[in-house]
């Protein structure tokens, strides 16, 4: 399922923890092509719209140059809006986080978990960068293993 | 003997109690019975409930409510209902066990067979009887005082009839010039009077100030539009010709009022216990010992109903020592660690319509051989004076006027018996170079009351802190310091800040995880290394990825410093939920959109320009509190095209979505208006054209008014402008919203140029040194010396830094851009404003219903109901 190439820089896919870790490839053939990578910011998100579900997409760079992509649901199940990719990114104990522009409750980019409810969480999906277009499958939710 | 049988049987006294039962099973009996639920008879109530929970305890108020705050008494007048100023409910009673009853006067004392009765016939039974009845207004008695516009002021009862008597006059008169008269001044200036004061003596505040203080005091109440007048003695009150009444007046003058207010003392309730052969003093009040009983051993009195030692206490603190006092020997009895009443510091702390006012010790300085200092400062209204002993080691007493800042300080040095510095004078001196620093918390001794309301010594503050309270919420809940009149606040925290730092505790002001720097540490790092984005801010002082906190307070601060455009790519990520579209979100994801109207004054074109972009796009709309148009419900798609006609239609951004200067609110001023004396519109739209675009850590508001009647509400705004006959009075650091404050006056009668620098000033100042989110008024409170040091450094420059803080101003007024009119014309940025990134589709979860013509956001049960339709 998932194939290594040294040349693809911002890939995460969808079938094990490793998935999370850069510079890995996979296949794109069931995923879709949502924009281009200059439509992103960095520290910033986007949403688009995949199979009639909302997804927040979010391009992170931290102070050491490190870049990595996330998807999840835009819906603030606790706002009750589709506002995600409008919230802060940060992190709280180095874990990166996104918080909810609405009521600012805080969701793990990782697990979708939020911080302030364990009870509630975001859906995660897999996503990557491939030849500078961004790529984003929303067939499962790839958090809800962990 | 009886006293220790209360303690240890508790409820129950059986030989007593089954006396009445046989007499009378109707009478209602308890081991304490309480007359009167002011201040004092309440403390009483929650002291004896704190030692003792099981006591059988009533209460009989004479007034229709329990026990509220007489103290703030007049903040009725500025919004306060009788709810807020309770201090105890029904409820609360109930649950402490304290049986009570409302309107119930006391009429008759039965000594013997310790029985009370009501004026409707209600009998209660006691064991100890405590008469906590307080006093009642003097009304000097000139003829004619008891029509129906004169007044007294004294209970909330009162308040309603000087509230409706207000509304049907113009102008009122409140008889007496003492702390009193003056609460009641304010109280009519509130309600909208032309207001005067009377006084017989030559001064004000006879009993507290000294004759420079007494004149310093009365000419800053005339420039706040109260007119004083000394030395006059009232002879009758008769019909008038321009109001309601005329008083005439000894020296042949007559003043014409529609109402008028007694206020000239207060004197004991005693005539219950006269009547019932209580000793009285020769003057009235109650005698006590030092137990507060009276001449029966079961009857006590106590607050301001009693008399001990020849003395009257008008004051709180007093009245809540005697009410401890009391308790102690009814639960007590006589030992060691009972509590005596030994008299107490009549010292008093307050402000009188934003005057500040101080009374320490021996303020006339009648001690033989006692010498004085004073310092007086005319163009700002200041008046110190202290008085020391003939070896001048000692404070005895102490005077002040328009700034208590020292008040703290002198109290310990009189109140401890502390030695005075060599130059006992530096203690009142403005600051300079040789100045002698405040008595630190540390010099204070472990006796030193901190809190005389609650009598909480530094002692008391250590124990608890020893116990484990380490923050000042902790310690106030704990021990009710600062939770009575609120004077030792800040004493207060520099005592709680001094101790937990010996203990080592961090008092952290650090502002996220992610630094370990307060905002002013951060705001002058940015600027000393010049640093301009959060990368390179982040990686060089802290750590992670930042938050919701740090984030937009960088971005403020590189806002303020060099005013760039907020959406840079750099800086977009920074930007919090409203900056970042330069909108307000509101609950469905939509946003509202606020042009910037200066002054609130707007052109026909403007306004139907308005009116037509709202209904182009469906939008619902409202007028601000801010003089301005609301336009809610675009969708964020939207909002680059509803700007890009706004724009050119002559429109700027209003920053509503910004911590940054909002409006500039102004009445009609002296074009329109018959009472006007200076142009607020014409100001308003310059200051507000000055300030747009200035970031800071909290909003800024501001309004100028046209002339003293005060329309545009400037006192509640941060920078508050009211025009006088010769220029402009500016008021600072007020703000409305959950906790509203009035704004204190800063300098008065200034030119435009004069008042535009000292504005530069100010908000620079707060931009630079203010915390995260904090607004002007919490910035001023938290300074240490408050208002007179921010006008030391704002007039007087004591900080060599009017320059610098003025350039900084100056950079940000010129390099102001439109943020909304950058946006548009910026591809990259327009781009940003889209809901989908793939698709041209809309956000299908807002859905908006009619209500009175225009849209709103539907609920969530509106919204399934529309699903359902539309699925049928």
């Amino acid at each position: 399922m998932t194939t290594t190439s040294p040349a693809a820089g911002f890939t995460q896919s969808t079938s094990t923890n490793a998935d999370f870790i850069m510079g890995q490839k996979r296949s794109i053939q069931n995923m879709t092509r949502v924009c281009s990578i200059n439509d992103l910011i960095h520290n910033t998100g986007i949403c688009a719209l995949v199979d009639k579900i909302q997804v927040a997409i979010f391009l992170l760079k931290d102070s050491a140059g490190n870049i990595s992509l996330h998807a999840l649901s835009n819906w603030d199940p606790i706002g009750k809006a589709n506002v995600m990719y409008r919230g802060l990114i940060g992190s709280i104990n180095d874990d990166p986080v996104i918080c909810s522009p609405l009521y600012k409750q805080h969701y793990s980019l990782l697990t979708g978990k939020c911080t302030e409810n364990d009870q509630i969480r975001l859906s995660v999906f897999s996503c990557c960068i491939e030849e500078n277009a961004v790529f984003v499958s929303v067939s499962s939710d790839i958090a809800i293993r962990n | 003997m009886v006293d220790s049988k209360i303690h240890t049987a508790s409820a129950s006294l059986p030989t007593a109690k089954d006396a009445y039962d046989h007499a009378s099973n109707s009478i209602v009996r308890d081991d304490i019975l309480v007359i009167g639920n002011g201040m004092v008879g309440h403390h009483f109530v929650e002291q004896l409930r704190e030692q003792n929970p099981s006591i059988s305890l009533r209460v009989l108020s004479g007034e229709p409510r329990l026990a509220y705050d007489r103290v703030h008494l007049s903040e009725f007048f500025s919004g306060k209902s009788a709810d807020d100023l309770a201090m105890t409910t029904p409820q609360r009673y109930h649950s402490l066990k304290v049986s009570f009853e409302t309107d119930a006067w006391v009429s008759h004392i039965d000594k013997t067979a310790k029985v009370v009765t009501t004026k409707c016939g209600a009998k209660y039974a006691y064991e100890k009887l405590v008469l906590a009845t307080g006093s009642y207004p003097f009304v000097p008695p000139i003829p004619g005082n008891d029509q129906p516009h004169c007044l007294v002021y004294r209970t909330i009862e009162d308040l309603h009839a000087i509230k409706a008597s207000a509304k049907v006059s113009k102008v009122g008169v409140v008889v007496g010039g003492g702390l009193l008269g003056l609460e009641a001044a304010n109280a009519l200036k509130e309600a909208g009077l032309e207001t005067h004061v009377v006084e017989f003596a030559p001064q004000l505040m006879a009993v507290q100030l000294d004759g420079s203080g007494g004149r310093v005091l009365r000419d800053k109440i005339n420039q706040l539009g109260v007119h004083v007048h000394t030395q006059k003695a009232t002879q009758e009150i008769i019909e008038g010709h321009a109001c309601r009444y005329r008083m005439n007046f000894a020296d042949g003058t007559f003043l014409d009022t529609d109402m008028i207010l007694f206020s000239a003392g207060i004197r004991p309730s005693d005539a219950l216990a006269k009547a019932h052969e209580l000793a009285i003093g020769a003057r009235g009040g109650i005698v006590i010992d030092d137990h507060c009983l009276t001449s029966d051993d079961s009857i006590y009195a106590i607050g301001e109903c009693a008399l001990w030692q020849q003395r009257i206490y008008g004051l709180v603190a007093p009245g809540y020592t005697m009410a401890r006092a009391a308790v102690s020997h009814i639960l007590n009895g006589i030992t060691p660690a009972t509590i005596k009443f030994a008299g107490a510091d009549m010292s008093t702390k307050l402000k009188l319509m934003g005057v500040e006012v101080g009374s320490i010790g021996d303020a006339h300085a009648k001690t033989p051989n006692s010498l004085s200092y004073t310092y007086e400062n005319q163009p700002l209204g200041i008046y110190k004076k202290i008085v020391v002993d003939a070896t001048q080691l000692k404070l005895l007493g102490a005077v002040l006027v328009g700034d208590t800042s020292d008040y703290d300080t002198l109290l310990q040095y009189a109140l401890n018996d502390i030695d005075l510095p060599e130059f006992p004078e530096s203690l009142i001196l403005p600051m300079s170079d040789n100045a002698v620093p405040a008595l630190g918390a540390d010099a204070l001794p472990m006796t030193a009351t901190i809190c005389s309301c609650h009598n909480v010594s530094k002692a008391d503050i250590v124990s608890a802190i020893d116990a484990g309270n380490n923050d000042l919420g902790a310690i106030k809940t704990c021990t009710k310091a600062s939770s009575g009149c609120g004077g030792c606040s800040a004493l207060l925290k520099n005592v709680v800040d001094s101790e937990l730092q010996k203990r080592g505790v961090d008092i952290k002001k650090d502002i996220c995880e992610h630094f370990a720097h307060s905002r002013q540490e951060l705001f002058h790092v940015v600027k000393v290394e010049g640093i301009n984005t959060f990368d390179a801010l982040i990686s060089k002082h802290g750590k992670g990825l930042g938050c919701e906190v740090c984030k937009p307070a960088a971005a403020s601060i590189f806002a303020s410093v060099y005013n760039d455009y907020i959406l840079k790519n750099e800086h977009v990520g920074l930007q919090d939920t409203n900056d970042i579209f330069l909108g307000n979100m509101q609950k469905d994801g939509t946003y509202s959109v606020v042009p910037r109207v200066p002054g609130g004054e707007i052109t026909p074109e403007k306004l139907i320009l308005l009116g037509q972009v709202a209904k182009d796009y469906g939008l619902y709309t409202k007028i601000t509190g801010g003089q301005r148009v609301d336009l809610f419900g675009a969708r964020v798609e939207d909002l680059p095209d509803i700007w890009e006609r706004l724009v050119l239609g002559g429109f700027e951004t209003g920053h509503a979505y910004a911590k940054a200067l909002r409006t500039v609110k102004s009445c009609v001023g002296s074009t329109w208006c018959r009472y006007g004396v200076q142009d607020s519109v014409g100001q308003a739209i310059d200051l507000e054209n000055r300030y747009k675009g200035l970031r800071a850590p909290h909003k800024i508001k501001f309004a100028v008014s046209g002339c003293t009647r005060e329309c545009a509400e400037a006192q509640s705004k941060d920078i508050g402008i009211i025009a006088t006959d010769n220029g402009w009075n500016l008021y600072v650091c007020g703000n409305g919203g959950m906790k509203p404050r009035h704004g204190d006056l800063f300098a008065t009668d200034l030119d435009t140029q004069t008042l535009v620098r000292y504005i530069d000033r100010i908000l620079s100042f707060y931009v630079k040194t203010a915390d995260r989110l904090q607004r002007t008024s919490v910035w001023m409170d938290n300074m240490e010396g408050g208002l007179a040091y921010l006008q030391d450094v704002i007039i007087n420059d004591s900080l060599h830094i009017a320059h610098e803080l003025e350039a900084q101003m100056q950079a940000v007024v010129d390099t102001y851009q439109c943020e909304w009119k950058t946006a548009i014309a910026t591809p990259e940025s327009r781009k940003r404003f889209r809901h989908f990134v793939n698709s041209t589709e809309t956000d299908s979860n807002i859905t908006f219903v009619q209500e009175r013509g225009q849209i709103r956001p539907a609920t969530e049960q509106e919204k399934r109901e529309i699903n359902i339709v539309e699925l049928a």
